[in-house]
C-alpha cells in the first residue's frame, strides 16, 4: 500500500504559509464582498479542513460574521463535537447545532439494506441543504472546506460537500492544509488526529482510501502540478499499482469537479462560448 | 535629468470601463498632489484582465470622439499618463493596448505583441497581437512600451533598445501563481529576474506596474518595482494590494552606467541580423 518515502518530494510541498495565509483571507473576502455581503457560514465537522477553513474566514472577515454549524448524524463521534468546539471557542464564533438524525433516518429506513455510502451521501447533502438555509437566514456565502488532495480523489459527495459558493483551501494538498493550520494556531488535537469522515464508527479516509495523504499528496504533486506522466512517477519510485489506481480514480471523478455538460444546439451556449467570468458582475 | 515616476498599482474593477475611469482619474488626482510626472497604470487597466465576451463592450476607439479616451487624454495636461485598455480599430479588431499620452495628444499607442494562449491563458482567442516593436520620443527621453508576455520574449525588449528606449516602461496582469516554500511567489521571482536582467543588460531604467486584485480565483500580485541601469530595485516588493508607488529616477545615472559599462556601443544588431537572416534561411529549406 505504501511507497517509497520521497523527503525531497515532501519538502517541495511545503509552502510559505504567510503568503498563502495573505492570498486566502484576501480571496475570502473579495469574493463575499463582491456579491455585496459581509457574511459567511460554514460546516464544521471537528476535522482540520473544515478548521482551517472557518480560521481564514475567521480573520478575513471578522469572527463575528462567520457562522459555524455542527450538524452530527447519531452515529458521529462526540470526540469531533468537542474538537468543532475547540475551534468555536479559539475564535469566539456565533454558532449552531443543527442535528441531522431526524432528517436523515425517515429516508435511511425506507432502505433497510442501505449501503454505507449511500447514507454517507445522504449526510452530506442534508448538511449542504441545512448551510443554504442558512445562508439565507444569516446572509452569508456557504464556505467551502475541500482540500486538493480528496477534490482530485473525488472523495467527497457531488452536491454534497462540494455544494459550496466558494472554495479557499481546494488547491492545498492535505499535507499543505496541515503546514498552514500550524501557521495558523489551530488547536494540536485537530492538527494531529487521523482525518475522518466520521460517518461509522471508527472510520478513517485512509482506511478507506486505501492509502496515506503523506504517499498520494507526493503523488499526486508530481502528476498534476508537475505535470508526470505515469511511467515518469513509476521512474521515480512509486509503486505501478498504486499510481495508476490514484490515477484511474482521479479521472473518474472529474464528474465531480466540473458542471454538468451543455447539450448545445444553438449559435451560443452556456457552458460553451458563453464566455464570462463568475466574478462577471461584482464589487 | 530627474523624473519623479509614479506606479498606480490598482485593482480594475472586471468589465466595467466607467468606474475604472474614475479611479483612474483619482488617482491622477493624487499623483498630481505628490508632483509625478509620468504615472503609469496596468496592462487592462481600464477593464480588467479577463474581459472574454465583454471585449466588444469594454473597447474604446484611440480619438477624441471617445469619452473616456478624451477624458484621460485631457488628463494628461500636466502628468504624462501610461494606461491600459481594449483598443478596437476600424475594421473591428480589437487588441490589449497601452497608450501613452502627454499634453492632451496620443505620443504612442503599443499593441501587446505576445498573446499566451496557454495553460490558464486565453488571450488569442479574443485579440489580434500586435506587429510593432517601436520606441517613441517623450519630454523624458525615448522609451519603450512592452506589456506582460512582451517581456517574457527578449526580443521585443532587444528591439526597443536598438531602437533607443533608454526607458523601459512594461505593464501587465501577472495572475500569481507558484507558491512554495520561497520568499516569494515562483511567478514574482521570475518577473523580477527578469526586469533586473534587462536593466543590467540594457543599462537602462526598467518600470514595471503589475495590478493587483482577483478575478475569479486567480490572484495579481502586484509588485510594481523600478530597476535601475545597474539592475538594482529603487522600489518593489510591495505585492498584493492597492497603492500609489512613487519613484524618482536620474535619467542621467543612464549615461554614468554606460560610460563605465559601454554594452550599448558594443552591441552589434547587424551581425545579429545578418545571423538571424542565415538561420531563418537555413530554417526554410
Amino acid at each position: 500500500m505504501t511507497t517509497k518515502t520521497q523527503p525531497d518530494i515532501m519538502d517541495r510541498l511545503e509552502i510559505n504559509t504567510d503568503i498563502a495565509r495573505k492570498m486566502l483571507t484576501g480571496f475570502i473576502r473579495d469574493q463575499i464582498e463582491k456579491v455585496g455581503m459581509k457574511r459567511a457560514v460554514m460546516g464544521l465537522s471537528g476535522g482540520i479542513d473544515s478548521a482551517l477553513s472557518a480560521y481564514l474566514s475567521a480573520e478575513a472577515l471578522g469572527p463575528e460574521n462567520v457562522l459555524v454549524v455542527r450538524m452530527p448524524y447519531k452515529t458521529s463521534s462526540s470526540a469531533s463535537l468537542d474538537d468543532a468546539g475547540l475551534v468555536i471557542e479559539a475564535l469566539g464564533l456565533p454558532s449552531l447545532d443543527v442535528p441531522i438524525t431526524d432528517m436523515a433516518d425517515p429516508l435511511i429506513d425506507r432502505f433497510p439494506d442501505m449501503s454505507n455510502l449511500r447514507k454517507g451521501n445522504i449526510m452530506a447533502r442534508l448538511r449542504m441543504v441545512t448551510l443554504y438555509d442558512q445562508s439565507v437566514a444569516w446572509g452569508g456565502l456557504v464556505m467551502g472546506t475541500s482540500n486538493k488532495t480528496e477534490f482530485l480523489l473525488g472523495y467527497s459527495t457531488i452536491y454534497g460537500d462540494s455544494g459550496v459558493a466558494l472554495q479557499p483551501i481546494a488547491d492545498l494538498y492535505k499535507a499543505q492544509v496541515r503546514q498552514l493550520s500550524k501557521a495558523m494556531g489551530i488547536p494540536q488535537p485537530i492538527i494531529d488526529k487521523a482525518p475522518s469522515a466520521d460517518l461509522w464508527e471508527g472510520q478513517t479516509d485512509e482506511g478507506e482510501l486505501g492509502f496515506t495523504y503523506n504517499d498520494v499528496d507526493q503523488l499526486l504533486f508530481l502528476l498534476v502540478d508537475e505535470r508526470y506522466t505515469v511511467d515518469e512517477v513509476v521512474e521515480e519510485g512509486f509503486d505501478r499499482a498504486f499510481v495508476e489506481k490514484v490515477w484511474k480514480r482521479v479521472k473518474a471523478n472529474h464528474y465531480k469537479r466540473t458542471m454538468p455538460n451543455i447539450a448545445k444546439l444553438s449559435r451560443r451556449t452556456i457552458g460553451h462560448d458563453f464566455l464570462y467570468l463568475r466574478d462577471w458582475v461584482g464589487r | 535629468m530627474r523624473v519623479n515616476i509614479g506606479l498606480a498599482q490598482i485593482y480594475p474593477k472586471l468589465g466595467d470601463v466607467k468606474a475604472n475611469l474614475a479611479k483612474h482619474l483619482d488617482y491622477i488626482q493624487r499623483a498630481d498632489q505628490m508632483g509625478v510626472d509620468l504615472l503609469i497604470f496596468p496592462e487592462l487597466s481600464l477593464t480588467g484582465y479577463q474581459v472574454q465576451d465583454l471585449v466588444p463592450e469594454v473597447a474604446i476607439h484611440s480619438n477624441r470622439d471617445d469619452e473616456t479616451f478624451r477624458t484621460l487624454l485631457d488628463a494628461s495636461q500636466n502628468m504624462d499618463l501610461v494606461f491600459g485598455f481594449v483598443h478596437e480599430d476600424k475594421r473591428q479588431r480589437f487588441y490589449i493596448a497601452s497608450a501613452y499620452l502627454s499634453k492632451g495628444e496620443v505620443v504612442h499607442i503599443h499593441h501587446k505583441i505576445y498573446l499566451p494562449t496557454y495553460a490558464m491563458f486565453d488571450e488569442g482567442r479574443y485579440f489580434d497581437h500586435g506587429e510593432q516593436a517601436r520606441a517613441f520620443d517623450t519630454r523624458f527621453g525615448r522609451v519603450g512600451m512592452l506589456i506582460c508576455e512582451d517581456f517574457w520574449h527578449m526580443s521585443p525588449a532587444y528591439l526597443l533598445w536598438m531602437d533607443g528606449a533608454d526607458l523601459m516602461i512594461f505593464s501587465s496582469s501577472s495572475p500569481s501563481r507558484g507558491l512554495d516554500s520561497g520568499d516569494r511567489l515562483s511567478g514574482s521571482r521570475w518577473v523580477e529576474l527578469v526586469n533586473q536582467a534587462y536593466g543590467s543588460m540594457f543599462t537602462n531604467y526598467v518600470i514595471h506596474c503589475n495590478r493587483v486584485g482577483y478575478e475569479d480565483g486567480k490572484n495579481f500580485w502586484g509588485g510594481s518595482s523600478v530597476v535601475n541601469p545597474d539592475g538594482d530595485f529603487l522600489t518593489h516588493g510591495l505585492y498584493f494590494d492597492e497603492a500609489l508607488i512613487t519613484q524618482t529616477i536620474d535619467l542621467n545615472e543612464v549615461h554614468r552606467t554606460r560610460s563605465r559599462l559601454p554594452l550599448l556601443r558594443d552591441e552589434r544588431p547587424e551581425m545579429v541580423q545578418r545571423e538571424l537572416a542565415r538561420i531563418l534561411r537555413r530554417n526554410e529549406e
